[in-house]
């Protein structure tokens, strides 16, 4: 069989991400993250063969459905026009269907968008509409997931503190992010330490904000890297898989979904000791404390160890294995974009054009996306160098 | 290009409300079907792709559950489109087509019994200037019935007859919903739901789902004897804005049809993703049929599960395929309103 | 901090009109945001399993299924074992007591809630299930709750029974030494 296309990644473009976008119409919204990639691609919409959009909840917006409907802002009229829907992991797996049919040679260059527009509707409800029949949710997400975290600090033994760090050093990284939601340049240790105690162990100040934004890439095939203006970043592997969410024998404190996930990634860009081959990592940690949950299941730690990396300052942004150099979900999050804004910041990095927070020498990065409770994972690898 | 092929189809038998199962119930016996009518078990899937709406089911991420009917443990590649099934089986099969599997489970589901289905849908319109005025889906159906029968492309009459020639070859489909023998004269006389629009041009409101086993080369060879190849496939959207299309027109399903190749050849079969009356004349313009044996199933007329009858018009033409009674055939699905996105596939069998 | 990208020129079109200069808006301020009621009305339907589960808990019994491949015990069951795709139809009758895995204490009011915060949202193993529920935690605490704790359900009382998850209003401490919280490590 012949080789598949190579992809590369020729344009990013990102909203400035905020609580209330009152400025842009919906439409608007996604426009101003399109229209920023195709100007970073040196492209224009007619240079655009299909459009792949992803977003989680259509109760976010009040919307059914709405790609339809976007397919006229978007310049998608009389073009193949996807919607994917993976939960939280969405953003990730549509850069992969989109990043997909470049590969097998279906389209040359293709536009795709994650985004959502959190303030259309209370997010609280959007995300647990009573269902009679079905045991409530007990406090949103967090009350979800900050179980599985102290089950984490349990079996680690990682000092209580470690998720301050990684909040510390995520929102202080958003400084340097001209896009990023929250700018507290104010924020230190002990702001943090001493924010309310939403569900304990999180922190208010170590919880993800809700957020309006869109981010946009455009994906071409080997020629169209060659030929891009700008340094290209190109995919070097990327991959999705999914677990039930309940299910004996699942470990949501590192779900095998995530480990096989990285393994198969890895195995397609060729890296064996991910530690020292990856210069920098966006990962999806909307709690403080996934930082050193997933660096343990992305095999740069091993088992109990994870911690340790953010407690060293490895994972700063001047530190041997940065990551969220942006600032991370932990200052922006736009559900439906997220994943995507990991694998677009991932690019911006190996490309150089991530600005302040761009990691020196940056070849090789990893962007991570997860969703549902803890059983969607999604993630790539990308280059500076061809594959 | 690899060859990919559908060789398994299944679906539910359609009903207008299955109050005794929730979704993963509804669609796991599907699934099991389709799996074991060519032998394989869930670790033999290389992809799995599904289609639903949140909307239908009236829950944020309803698809989560519904996972369960595949049961993915260990951990298996696995994406999801809020899309009708066709565009997880177009997904699955770019997957296909990278080499990153050789077989795939695709399947789609909707119960639309929980809500008021047009009421439900017209929350799919431009949320500024149509949503506040909760036009509902068979409104704006009408809207483009009346543009049909006023532009003298189509009448009343011939409207009711695609109705009753539906709806009597539906009685040979084991799974439809709405079948037997009706009589034009009588259609006629009933009143209408909104005019143009009486209640036999419409589509039933349906739960049900379908799935499909998609596999490549020598795989779809070794699986069945006649695999059901998909020589073309491809999809395109229309403008939203209703006032800005000319109703009586689907420029996408043209081109869509255009791209899959369909004019390469004679057609034996075609199943047209048409859930008003009205839609299968446009849509027979703008796919070139030529005497084509249209909706045996009795199409979306006879049973239209949301998010599944698209995907059901590519099984119901991979099963003629399948079964040899088809060497051709053009399965179409839709989306949006007034047929505003549209899928156009050309399946073939060997020799 | 660097800047945000300057729109491009000729792909972006933002009217620059001073509306204050055309009389006929001139006082007319910008729309911001249209506020659109939307009220969709939903009649759900639980299905099979999640239906004998139901029955059972309006007479206080807690019913578990027995996935037909691994023969664990899952709870609530929802008609299909989710790691073998096949449908569960053996019900287990499970005890009224269980053991706390992991925990968080919940310090955030939200709409619904049923008790005062802070209060403790666990997962509890319970006896005959090898799958945990997230429950509440009375009767303690918070600050005294911990992984092994042994707990038992708290009832609505009998006149209110009904086919509702809401019939176990909390778990309280049962008074039953701890379980050794290594032989629950693999229950989360």
């Amino acid at each position: 069989m012949a080789r598949n296309e190579r992809v590369a990644v020729v344009g990013v473009g990102q909203t400035k991400y905020a609580a209330t976008r009152g400025d842009v119409s919906l439409p608007g919204l996604l426009r101003e993250a399109v229209f920023r990639a195709l100007d970073d691609a040196g492209m224009a919409m007619g240079d655009i063969d299909a459009v792949v959009l992803g977003k989680a909840p259509d109760f976010f917006e009040g919307l059914m459905m709405p790609e339809p409907y976007l397919a006229d802002a978007l310049g998608a009229v009389g073009k193949p026009l996807l919607r994917v829907h993976t939960a939280g992991s969405v953003g990730g797996s549509t850069a992969i269907v989109a990043a997909g049919l470049v590969e097998a040679r279906v389209h040359r260059r293709v536009l795709t968008v994650g985004w959502q527009m959190q303030s259309c509707s209370e997010a609280m409800w959007a995300l647990s509409l009573p269902m009679p029949f079905q045991q409530q949710l007990v406090a949103g997400a967090g009350g979800y997931f900050a179980p599985f975290i102290r089950a984490y600090m349990q079996r680690s033994e990682a000092p209580d503190d470690i998720g301050i760090l990684v909040a510390l050093k995520d929102r202080r990284n958003a400084l340097k992010n001209p896009y990023a939601h929250l700018h507290e340049p104010d924020i230190s240790y002990d702001s943090i330490k001493e924010s309310l105690m939403l569900w304990d162990p999180i922190r208010y100040a170590e919880t993800c904000p809700s957020s309006d934004g869109a981010i946009a890439m455009v994906l071409t095939d080997e020629a169209g890297g060659d030929a891009a203006a700008r340094p290209p970043a190109w995919v070097h592997g990327m991959a999705f898989r999914s677990e039930p969410v309940m299910a004996v024998g699942r470990d949501e404190v590192s779900p095998l979904a995530g480990r096989q996930c990285a393994a198969d990634v890895y195995a397609q860009a060729g890296i064996t000791d991910p530690r020292e081959q990856l210069d920098v990592v966006e990962m999806y940690v909307p709690f403080s404390w996934y930082e050193p949950m997933w660096l343990e299941n992305l095999g740069f730690a091993e088992v109990g160890d994870g911690w340790k990396l953010t407690e060293k300052g490895v994972t700063a942004l001047d530190g041997d294995l940065p990551v969220n150099p942006s600032g991370g979900v932990l200052s922006s999050n736009p559900i439906g974009a997220s994943g995507m804004i990991r694998f677009g910041e991932a690019a911006l990095q190996v490309r150089g054009q991530a600005g302040e927070h761009q990691v020196d020498g940056a070849r090789l990065a990893l962007g991570h996306a997860y969703g549902g409770g803890a059983q969607f994972f999604a993630m790539w690898v990308v280059g500076a160098d061809k594959p | 290009m690899r060859d990919v092929a559908i060789v398994s189809f299944a679906q539910t038998v359609h009903s207008r409300r299955r109050q005794d199962v929730n979704e993963v119930e509804l669609i796991q016996p599907v699934i099991q079907e389709a799996k074991e009518r060519v032998g394989l078990d869930r670790h033999d899937i290389g992809f799995t792709c599904s289609g639903s709406s949140d909307y239908l089911a009236g829950q944020a991420f309803s698809f989560v559950m519904t996972l369960d009917a595949v049961g993915p443990w260990p951990p298996i590649s696995e994406s999801h489109v809020e899309m009708d099934g066709a565009w997880a089986l177009y997904e699955a099969w770019v997957k296909i087509q990278t080499g990153a599997a050789d077989t795939a489970l695709v399947y789609g589901y909707g119960k639309s019994s929980p809500g008021d289905l047009p009421r439900v849908l017209s929350r799919q319109l431009d949320p500024y200037y149509f949503g506040p005025l909760w036009l509902d889906s068979v409104s704006v159906a009408a809207l483009q019935a009346r543009a049909m029968i006023d532009s003298g492309k189509l009448t009343q009459r011939q409207m009711a007859e695609t109705a009753a020639r539906s709806r009597a070859a539906a009685k040979a489909n084991p799974f439809a919903q709405v079948k037997g023998d009706f009589d034009v004269e009588a259609i006629l006389a009933e009143d209408c739901l909104a005019d143009p629009l009486r209640r036999h041009d419409c589509p039933p409101v349906s739960d049900g789902g379908a799935a499909v086993v998609l596999a490549a080369d020598d795989t779809a060879r070794r699986l069945v004897e006649r695999p059901a190849w998909i020589r073309g496939i491809d999809h395109r959207v229309d403008s939203h804005n209703l006032g800005a299309r000319d109703l009586t027109r689907a420029p996408s399903a043209a081109l869509a049809a255009h791209e899959a190749g369909v004019s390469g050849g004679k057609v034996d079969v075609a199943e047209l993703h048409a859930p008003f009356t009205h839609q299968e004349a446009i849509l027979r313009a703008e796919i070139p049929l030529d005497g084509a044996e249209v909706n045996p199933s009795g199409g979306a007329l006879a049973a239209n599960p949301m998010m599944a009858a698209g995907l059901i018009r590519l099984g119901e033409v991979a099963r003629r395929i399948i079964d040899g009674s088809a060497d051709r055939g053009v399965a179409h699905a839709t989306a949006g309103h007034c047929l505003q996105q549209n899928l156009v596939a050309v399946l073939e069998g060997d020799g | 901090m660097s800047e945000i990208a300057e729109l491009p020129e000729g792909l972006w079109y933002q009217p620059d009109v001073d509306t204050s200069q055309i009389p006929a808006i001139a006082g007319v301020e910008a729309v911001r945001s249209i506020r659109v009621p939307a009220r969709v009305e939903y009649l759900y339907t639980p299905g099979r399993a999640p239906t004998r589960f139901l029955r059972a808990l309006a007479e206080k019994r807690i019913m578990g299924e027995r996935c037909p491949v691994t023969g664990k015990v899952y709870v609530p069951p929802r008609g299909v074992s989710p790691v073998v795709g096949l449908p569960t139809e053996e019900q287990v009758e499970l005890g009224h007591r269980g053991t706390v895995t992991t925990f968080c204490v919940v310090d955030i009011a939200f709409t619904g809630q049923v008790t005062e915060t802070p209060f403790v949202s666990a997962l509890v193993l319970i006896d005959g299930a090898d799958i945990t529920l997230h429950g509440l935690i009375q009767g303690i605490p918070p600050a005294d709750v911990r992984p092994g704790m042994r707990v038992e359900a708290v009832w609505v009382p009998d006149d209110e029974l009904s086919t509702s998850f809401e019939n176990i209003r909390w778990w309280r401490p049962s008074g039953e030494p701890d379980v050794d919280p290594d032989t629950i490590r693999e229950y989360l």
